[in-house]
């Protein structure tokens, strides 16, 4: 090969034909352009006029450098250019491909894929056999090697897991191997001890060569909540640079709909790996949050999902006073109260003892002096684990010998008797202000308002523990709000009333804060391995690799101790699990993770993704001369007036014709009209053209039957392609298996899903008259490989009252041209009962989605062009006997696929029947 | 389903019979068709003769015979008057019409050759005639004009008949009769001196007439450029330009030059000269060749 800069010529020698091209262009500048005849009875007038010029007419300059550049273009593209040639990966042997797969590798998962791909095509071509691991997903038992080729079909359906790889199972897995193998280890970029011993393993069998992507991994850690505001740390693998990411917090927004609530840069420094942001929400808006992500990485590790941390809490209200004076609402001791927090938290009505029963997260006590011995009890257990108590003190509090001559257990702090009242008409001294918050108060940080006066109280006696119970305090530092820890929980007792009646902070906005500040304090915090010892939790919502949020209903529940502790696993992803009164969320990333960058030792050949991909330009090439060529007929139409004369636009448009491109989106449209028109019968092309021609004329044969003898009246049937084509226009997909398909990539399952879902049916058929043990046939193993992924109820043989057996026939056999006995539909359920007076039971209100048998229908179905069978079935009349049958269930399948139940409802007749009075 | 491919059969029969069938018959046809949109006018040789319209009663004189005496209407006066009927003596018209192969050019595909135009001028121009009891007779079939619809096909079948392999065409003027008419339709492209001679001879014989020359629009436009090698129809005369765009000014001026010459010479016979366009409906020339043969000396 001739390198040149980027470009390598496969057939260097072809470029000496370049030499040619200054002799072309004497020759073509020698002879002018080519004469027209023309037939035209005028010349008789013509005869004997000369031309004024007499030069002979040559080739214009520029239409020679046309034909030349069109020249010179074939020969160098015959010469076979190629972009950024890659020189062969050498080596022989077996080899072993182990790709990580985890979250990490989520945001780079197209170029490793390129990569694996253009490693597999080396390996295709150097003949190597080839086993294709993903660490976080083992394989159990032996390697098994196959031929590149395989792995490339199957290349297209791998996708990340949302966990990494657990090190002590790789690195069991990876010393359990045997025999001679080389590596070549993709791995995602973070560190872990297991990598050595691994390595290792690896190192043992034969070279490892590491692939790894230079972009740095980047996750998210949960978030947090302090003191009113949510805090979150974006972590990277390297420092070194500022970078800065965007973090966005998502939900549900009021109409359901979820979108990006709140955006916030937050931006690395040089040297860290950690970057926190402090993101303030409002309390409606944080309670909406489901999940906060960075934008743009596209993986698990980079979404941080959010649970009750951020959810509303349950906050109980008592008052002391009757609330019997209906008209003063203003003088209510619970009026601001409750208009402080019904907007952010669930108030809880009743009397104290269903209260507490319902395990609130906070109780709020206004002027109660005193409560019975039980609910004493009940209130100190309540927050011993982990309650919060709030009282107000009031005119009752005050009056009360409570917490008077010793501390009593629901009081924070010994008062002194009576209070004081200040700045009224018969006391000294002004109303007082509040001074600063203390820096370890939970208020701190709030601003002060200068219109909150205080001008009655009551006062905390004297203590050696006041000053550490004091959370907030007024001007002259007389206790305003004291705290004392019970337990996991806290008493807080605010020396001023709920109402305006002795201070105005319930009418300023600190209030609201102050409030805030306390209700975030209850936040439960985060449970243990024993605390969820045998509960079963369920998951609502898990990640992907990707860190898209999917549905998790299916997936089977997990163990609360499993929960906490297990590493994730396929068992146990990442997401949202929720148990009796509440919800987890268990993200890949935790509170203390760390992400750093993997130390390969010095031996190991560390190599980029950044494969610079072989570009073969000779097709481009061409391309370009075609252009010129059709340039240049237009310019020589021009040149010669065969674009002016008579005729002339018969010309112009086949010239355009023959460089305009066909258009495929006309195309597709027509594809769409055609399969809409009429009901249309299609096939999924397996690639195998035996088979898919076979297929389709066996779909011809059913649709004559059905024209001929029922009212569906199909057009032509079409073969699809599960990858580009649109499946919704088609009622029935006949799906034969071969050996040799490839799987569909993911995109094509999620349209085979929906297809399947939105009342789609496909007929399996493994064509090897053997549906009974699908493991038992290579087809078979090859149909549960290919629909593993798609999303097909549980299954039984056909019952013999299923409606299939009547759609439109009366069947009980079900022969195409083998008669096996075996066909799998959607399974009834447990429920169904025989009806009284009906052959048959109350079946699943609906079609069958899937319909697997092994009986070669579309062989049988099959006819020629002239309508006469393609296939022998069976021997005489019997098998033309066979033939009908099968064209008869092809009948009542379709019947089926478009009547839905009707048949079924038939059940119903006895009842209608007596309904009638008959 | 299928979609089936019997019903195009039909078509392709019936275009095939159509192509099959003569052409005659729509010739004739269209001619008359034609002939029909010309409205007969007075068509009398306004003086008495041998005719069956009635003309005039005159007073007797000398040479008359007794026998041509209208008893009926002398009976009313005391003098002898004769009846006298309208001379509808019938006029003799040859038509020539140029079947050459220049004739055969059009210069659009949608446009039929002008020898198409030509023959169902003639053939039109003979309907008019025979309607009109005139006898009309084509030079080329060498019998001498004639009356009656039997020579309307005779005059179509030789109409439809192949076309020779001249390139360019010569009046035919054998046959023709003293003091008749003589009608030539041609493009009038090739030698003159043909043309010169066959009016001479015309006009020696005393027979008027109309000559037509009937063109296709691109021999009138000449919209050609580059280098060309014209050819006449049959291929025989042959002229290779360079330019041919710097031709055209000098074709038009020799196109009029032949025009001129033609109209000179037929001025010189008495004749009538007409300039015909494939692209003009035919109807319009078709009153102009009516017109111009009816026009009495």
């Amino acid at each position: 090969m001739l390198m040149l800069g980027l470009i390598g010529f496969t057939t260097p020698f072809l470029l000496l034909a370049l030499l040619i091209l200054p002799i072309l262009w004497l020759i073509l500048r020698a002879i002018p352009p080519a004469p027209i005849r023309r037939r035209f009875p005028g010349v008789a007038l013509l005869l004997g006029l000369t031309d004024e010029e007499t030069t002979t007419d040559r080739t214009p300059w520029w239409l020679l450098l046309l034909r030349m550049a069109a020249a010179a273009t074939v020969i160098v593209g015959f010469a076979g250019p190629v972009l950024n040639p890659q020189t062969d990966r050498t080596g022989d042997g077996p080899l072993l491909v182990a790709i990580d797969a985890s979250w990490a590798d989520a945001r780079d998962w197209q170029r490793r894929m390129d990569r694996l791909d253009g490693l597999l095509r080396d390996a295709s071509r150097l003949g190597r056999p080839v086993a294709l691991v993903q660490l976080t997903n083992l394989p159990p038992g032996p390697l098994e090697f196959r031929t590149a080729d395989e792995w490339l079909a199957r290349l297209g359906s791998l996708a990340p897991n949302a966990w990494g790889p657990d090190g002590d199972t790789v690195t069991e897995w990876a010393n359990g191997q045997t025999g001679e193998y080389d590596t070549f280890w993709v791995s995602d970029g973070v560190a872990g001890d297991w990598r050595v011993s691994v390595l290792d393993a690896f190192e043992a069998r034969g070279t490892v060569t590491v692939f790894e992507s230079p972009r740095p991994v980047l996750a998210l850690r949960p978030a947090t909540f302090e003191d009113g505001l949510v805090k979150l740390t974006a972590i990277r693998a390297v420092s070194g640079t500022e970078s800065t990411v965007t973090l966005t917090a998502r939900g549900l927004d009021p109409a359901g709909v979820e979108r990006a609530l709140a955006n916030a840069d937050v931006t690395f420094e040089v040297d860290q790996t950690e970057a926190e942001l402090e993101l303030s929400l409002p309390p409606e808006l944080r309670n909406r949050v489901s999940r906060f992500e960075i934008s743009g990485i596209g993986s698990a590790g980079a979404v941080t999902l959010t649970d009750d941390g951020l959810k509303r809490r349950e906050v109980a209200m008592i008052a002391g006073r009757d609330a019997g004076n209906e008209g003063l609402e203003l003088l209510s001791p619970l009026h601001y109260l409750r208009k402080a927090l019904v907007p952010t938290a669930d108030i809880i009505d009743g009397a104290l003892e269903d209260i507490i029963q319902a395990n609130p997260d906070a109780i709020i006590f206004a002027d109660v002096a005193q409560v019975t011995q039980s609910q004493e009890d009940a209130l100190l257990d309540w927050i011993d684990e982990g309650g919060l108590l709030v009282r107000f003190a009031g005119p009752r509090l005050a009056a009360s010998e409570t917490s008077r001559a010793s501390l009593d257990p629901l009081m924070p702090v010994r008062l002194r008797a009576g209070g004081r009242s200040i700045g009224g008409a018969m006391s000294w001294g002004e109303p007082k202000t509040l001074r600063a918050f203390a820096d370890g108060s939970p208020f701190y940080g709030l601003p002060i308002s200068e219109e909150v006066s205080v001008t009655a109280q009551v006062m905390a006696q004297p203590d050696p523990e006041l000053s550490e119970r004091v959370i907030a305090a007024l001007a002259d530092g007389t206790p305003l709000v004291t705290r004392r820890k019970i337990g996991d929980g806290q008493v807080i007792l605010f020396h001023v009333t709920a109402n305006a009646e002795w201070s105005s902070l319930p009418l300023s906005g600190l209030y609201v804060q102050m409030l805030e500040r306390l209700a975030i304090l209850t936040r439960s915090a985060a449970p243990t391995a024993d605390e969820l010892a045998g509960t079963t939790w369920t998951a609502e919502q898990v990640l992907d690799g990707f860190g898209t949020v999917l549905d998790a209903s299916i997936l089977p529940g997990v163990r609360g101790e499993d929960l906490v502790d297990a590493p994730l696993s396929p068992e146990l992803p990442p997401g949202l699990y929720s148990g009796e009164d509440r919800k987890i969320a268990r993200n890949v990333i935790g509170m203390e993770t760390e992400l750093t960058l993997t130390q390969w030792p010095s031996r190991i050949v560390v190599e980029g993704l950044n494969v610079t991909r072989e570009t073969l330009l000779k097709g481009f090439l061409l391309a370009i001369a075609l252009g010129l060529l059709a340039a240049d007929v237009i310019a020589s139409l021009f040149l010669s007036g065969r674009l002016k004369g008579p005729r002339s636009g018969i010309v112009a448009v086949l010239a355009l014709a023959m460089v305009l491109p066909f258009s495929a989106r006309a195309q597709q449209d027509d594809i769409a009209i055609y399969a809409t028109a009429e009901v249309v019968l299609a096939h999924v092309i397996t690639g195998d053209r035996t088979v898919d021609s076979l297929t389709k004329a066996g779909l011809l044969g059913l649709s004559d039957t059905l024209f001929r003898r029922t009212s569906i009246e199909p057009a032509e049937p079409v073969g699809v392609n599960l990858e580009t084509d649109e499946l919704a226009f088609f009622p029935f997909l006949y799906w034969p298996i071969t050996e040799t398909q490839s799987l569909p990539s993911l995109e094509a399952y999620a349209k085979l899903n929906r297809y399947l879902r939105s009342g789609g049916m496909i007929l399996f058929d493994t064509r090897d008259a053997n549906a009974g043990d699908f493991s038992q046939t290579p087809l078979g193993r090859k149909l549960q490989t290919l629909a593993r992924p798609l999303d097909i109820p549980p299954l039984e043989p056909i019952p013999a009252d299923h409606v299939l057996t009547r759609t439109f026939y009366l069947l009980q056999d079900f022969p195409g041209r083998h008669v096996s006995r075996n066909v799998w539909v959607e399974a009834a359920p447990q429920d169904a009962v025989q009806v009284e007076g009906m052959p048959f039971r109350n079946l699943n209100d609906g079609v069958t989605p899937v319909v697997i048998g092994g009986n070669d229908w579309a062989a049988a179905w099959a006819v020629d062009y002239r309508g006469a069978p393609q296939r022998p079935v069976g021997r005489g009349y019997a098998g033309e006997r066979q033939r009908e049958i099968a064209f008869r269930f092809g009948v009542n399948l379709i019947m089926h696929v478009l009547t839905g139940n009707y048949k079924s409802d038939q059940v119903h007749v006895p009842a209608l029947l007596d309904r009638l009075g008959q | 389903m299928t979609q089936s491919t019997a019903p195009q059969s039909g078509p392709r029969l019936r275009s095939r019979s159509e192509t099959l069938a003569s052409a005659m018959p729509p010739l004739l046809a269209d001619a008359e068709n034609l002939a029909a949109t010309v409205v007969l006018g007075e068509h009398g040789r306004r003086r008495s003769g041998i005719g069956d319209e009635f003309w005039q009663y005159r007073p007797i004189s000398d040479g008359d015979e007794s026998r041509m005496i209208d008893w009926r209407r002398s009976a009313k006066s005391d003098m002898q008057f004769i009846k006298q009927k309208e001379w509808q003596a019938a006029q003799s018209v040859l038509v020539w019409v140029d079947d050459s192969q220049s004739m055969g050019f059009s210069g659009d595909k949608n446009r039929a050759p002008k020898s198409d135009r030509a023959r169902l001028l003639a053939l039109a121009m003979s309907v008019l005639l025979v309607r009109a009891g005139e006898r009309v007779g084509l030079s080329t079939i060498g019998q001498p004009p004639r009356s009656g619809p039997v020579q309307l096909v005779r005059i179509a079948e030789a109409l439809t008949s192949d076309r020779q392999t001249e390139d360019y065409g010569v009046p035919e003027t054998k046959g023709l009769p003293f003091q008749s008419r003589a009608v030539f339709i041609s493009d009038f492209m090739g030698d003159m001196a043909p043309v010169r001679a066959a009016l001479a001879k015309a006009a020696d014989r005393g027979v008027r007439g109309a000559m037509l020359q009937v063109l296709d629009p691109i021999e009138e436009a000449f919209p050609f450029d580059g280098r060309t090698i014209f050819e006449s129809m049959g291929g025989t005369v042959r002229h290779e330009t360079l330019k041919a765009g710097e031709l055209k000014d000098r074709y038009l001026e020799r196109l009029a030059e032949r025009r001129d010459e033609l109209r000179q010479l037929s001025r010189e016979a008495a004749w009538q000269f007409g300039v015909h366009h494939t692209s003009d409906p035919a109807q319009s020339a078709l009153l102009w060749l009516y017109r111009a043969t009816e026009r009495v000396v």
